[in-house]
């Protein structure tokens, strides 16, 4: 489905990636060749700037190659077809833009939300387009897909919603952190308005996301068989650290995950939920959010993590705007340097030496229009 | 005072009489809202002979106007012998009635009216019509010595805005969280909107985030004018919500603009922001 089609957006980027996957199988004379030709060129053009653009990337590709990369769709919220084309020509696009990438990543990780309430049709539709990624694909559940049956459907699909598995020496960790307090039972809530209520982020009726008691007794066991040297990366729809309780950007257990990732060395958790650019390090852990593909969320009035370069305001006139997918690169180091993939925009690279120095180093480039 | 002057006076007590009649008796358009429980209209009996016959805004007098057909206009003469001969009736149906005697046409207000009636205490007064009130109920002077009792201190009262109770604060509170509740409930619910795709307001901005109602009006580079908050929640009911937009009284509009509004109590008004 998404193969037949291949936006301007992915052509342009699918050549712009050839031409710098060149360029770093070029040995150090070519490379200087190459760049003082680029330097010329561009100088001709007269386009110089402080930061001239190929340089900058190449010296870099020279540097921190990646140890493997994979790539990311998340937030899809979708609705079947006859209801609502837009959100699946979001995820189309996804599926073309993470099929594009070369070399292939090594596999793809859903973040949560396929689905916009939960419906089997929405549920069904999305697994169907998923099918058409390349790559090996990974599934997290999020809380649109989980509150009108509690989870039966989307288990029936995709399987457990939480687990564990190792890659080229890296430790990854699924976790199902929406879990809610029964907030339905007493108020006598059919699932569909459960689900509905869940869906809202503006409302104060539902309660707040965990990972609760019996997951976390299982990742203790989990992680307890690995070594503390071995880098850890956490998949968690909820941010896994407490941002903005009222819109439920928050981990009501958030504290006492953090302190089961607390002995390993290098942890890194990528969570969905957020769709902004975010990025959070809590001692050993840096956080990063991902996009969604369906519409972005405005930075919340309060407890933005400080480390956060914001996204420019989305132009709610473009309807791709501040949504788009991304890339994470595992350096050698295990830290993630994760790029986000804005539609529309140039993409944005955050990091781990920007988190890891406490932003000091390899700042993002700063917003220009930041939230109200 | 001049005849003239007293003929102006005249005049318009007789118009404020013609327009109540004229509103309890036409059939007036009402609110679909207000259909279910339409209001009781007074029906005047009609005459055997075609003669007009005016009904009183008791909802029960009328009177049969001989020599004027119905259709025909009143003269001023017959149409001050009308109102007079009906107020009568009414007075006497209801001798009991607290009613301040208007100056009759041609009495002027120069003219000292009659010593008024002392209110009587609250709760001992039974309307004439209608059903029973509650004891403690509004009275004319709608609680000011209350409140200055309240308050404990010597303010002015009297006058429209020295002379509110706690009561009438929390009516109209109540009155404003009504029509932004109503707000928040368009706002949440893409079909009461007239979306067509399922997609609501709060989707993208919860709890009406990054609407910014306070920087508006500003020049609007994507619609290439200045715009209006009212412009952009129209746009985006037509596009991302994909509806149609909203006429400029409707009430969805009026109660989203409310609630938007609501959401950014406190936050400084600096139209034309970026």
């Amino acid at each position: 489905m998404g193969n037949k089609f291949r936006s301007i957006e992915t052509k342009h980027y699918e050549e712009r990636d050839a031409f710098f996957e060149g360029l770093k199988r070029l040995d150090r004379r070519a490379f200087l060749r190459v760049a003082g030709m680029s330097a010329g060129i561009v100088a001709g053009m007269g386009l110089r700037s402080p930061q001239s653009f190929q340089l900058v990337n190449v010296a870099e590709a020279q540097g921190t190659k990646p140890r493997f990369s994979f790539a990311y769709i998340s937030d899809t919220h979708l609705y079947e077809q006859k209801l609502n084309d837009r959100f699946i020509r979001s995820i189309l696009k996804a599926v073309d833009d993470v099929n594009g990438l070369d070399p292939q990543p090594d596999f793809v990780l859903f973040g949560g939300d396929l689905a916009q309430l939960g419906q089997a049709g929405e549920l069904k539709l999305g697994a169907q387009i998923l099918k058409s990624v390349k790559a090996p694909v990974r599934m997290m559940v999020g809380e649109h897909d989980w509150f009108l049956d509690m989870g039966e459907l989307w288990r029936d699909l995709f399987g457990a919603p939480n687990y564990s598995f190792d890659h080229k020496g890296v430790h990854f960790v699924v976790l199902n952190s929406i879990h809610e307090k029964d907030f339905w039972t007493e108020r006598k809530l059919t699932p569909k308005e459960r689900m509905q209520i869940v869906a809202g982020l503006d409302n104060g009726i539902q309660s707040r996301f965990e990972v609760g008691g019996e997951q976390r007794e299982w990742m203790k066991q989990d992680l307890a068989k690995v070594d503390k040297k071995t880098p850890v990366i956490v998949f968690s729809h909820s941010p896994l650290y407490k941002y903005y309780r009222p819109w439920n950007f928050w981990t009501d257990d958030a504290d006492e995950v953090q302190a089961l990732l607390k002995p390993f060395e290098r942890v890194t958790v990528i969570h969905g939920h957020t769709h902004q650019l975010l990025s959070n390090r809590i001692n050993n852990i840096q956080f990063h959010g991902m996009l969604s593909t369906a519409w972005p969320w405005p930075y919340a009035p309060e407890g933005l993590p400080q480390l956060t370069v914001q996204m420019n305001r989305p132009d709610p006139f473009s309807q791709f705007d501040g949504c788009g997918d991304g890339r994470m690169d595992v350096l050698e180091s295990g830290l993630v340097d994760k790029l986000y993939n804005l539609w529309e925009r140039n993409p944005i690279t955050v990091r781990a030496s920007y988190l890891a120095s406490g932003g000091k180093q390899d700042a993002p480039p700063r917003t220009k229009l930041p939230s109200y | 005072m001049t005849y003239r002057m007293k003929l102006w006076v005249g005049a318009g007590a007789l118009l404020s009489f013609a327009g109540g009649v004229a509103l309890a008796t036409s059939p007036a358009p009402r609110p679909e809202s207000l259909q279910a429980t339409e209001l009781p209209r007074h029906k005047v009996p009609v005459s055997k002979d075609g003669n007009l016959v005016v009904g009183m805004c008791d909802g029960e007098t009328s009177l049969e106007v001989k020599g004027v057909k119905e259709g025909q206009s009143l003269t001023r003469e017959q149409a001050a012998r009308v109102s007079a001969e009906l107020m009568e009736t009414w007075l006497k149906k209801n001798p009991d009635a607290n009613w301040d005697p208007a100056p009759p046409p041609g009495v002027a207000q120069g003219q000292k009216q009659a010593p008024q009636q002392k209110n009587p205490p609250m709760g001992t007064q039974k309307p004439a019509t209608g059903g029973d009130i509650r004891e403690g109920g509004v009275t004319a002077e709608s609680g000011g010595k209350e409140v200055r009792k309240e308050a404990g201190v010597n303010i002015q009262d009297g006058h429209s805005y020295g002379a509110f109770t706690q009561r009438d604060e929390a009516v109209w509170a109540a009155s404003t969280q009504q029509f932004v509740d109503e707000g928040h409930r368009v706002f949440h619910d893409a079909a009461a909107v007239g979306g067509t795709i399922a997609v609501s307001c709060d989707m993208c901005h919860p709890d009406a985030s990054n609407t910014h109602p306070e920087t508006y009006p500003k020049y609007q580079v994507q619609l290439g004018r200045v715009a209006l908050l009212r412009d952009m929640i129209n746009w985006c009911i037509e596009n991302p919500v994909r509806g149609k937009p909203l006429a400029d009284g409707d009430p969805r509009l009026r109660a989203m603009e409310a609630y938007i509004y609501a959401q950014r109590k406190g936050t400084k008004l600096e139209y034309g922001k970026k």
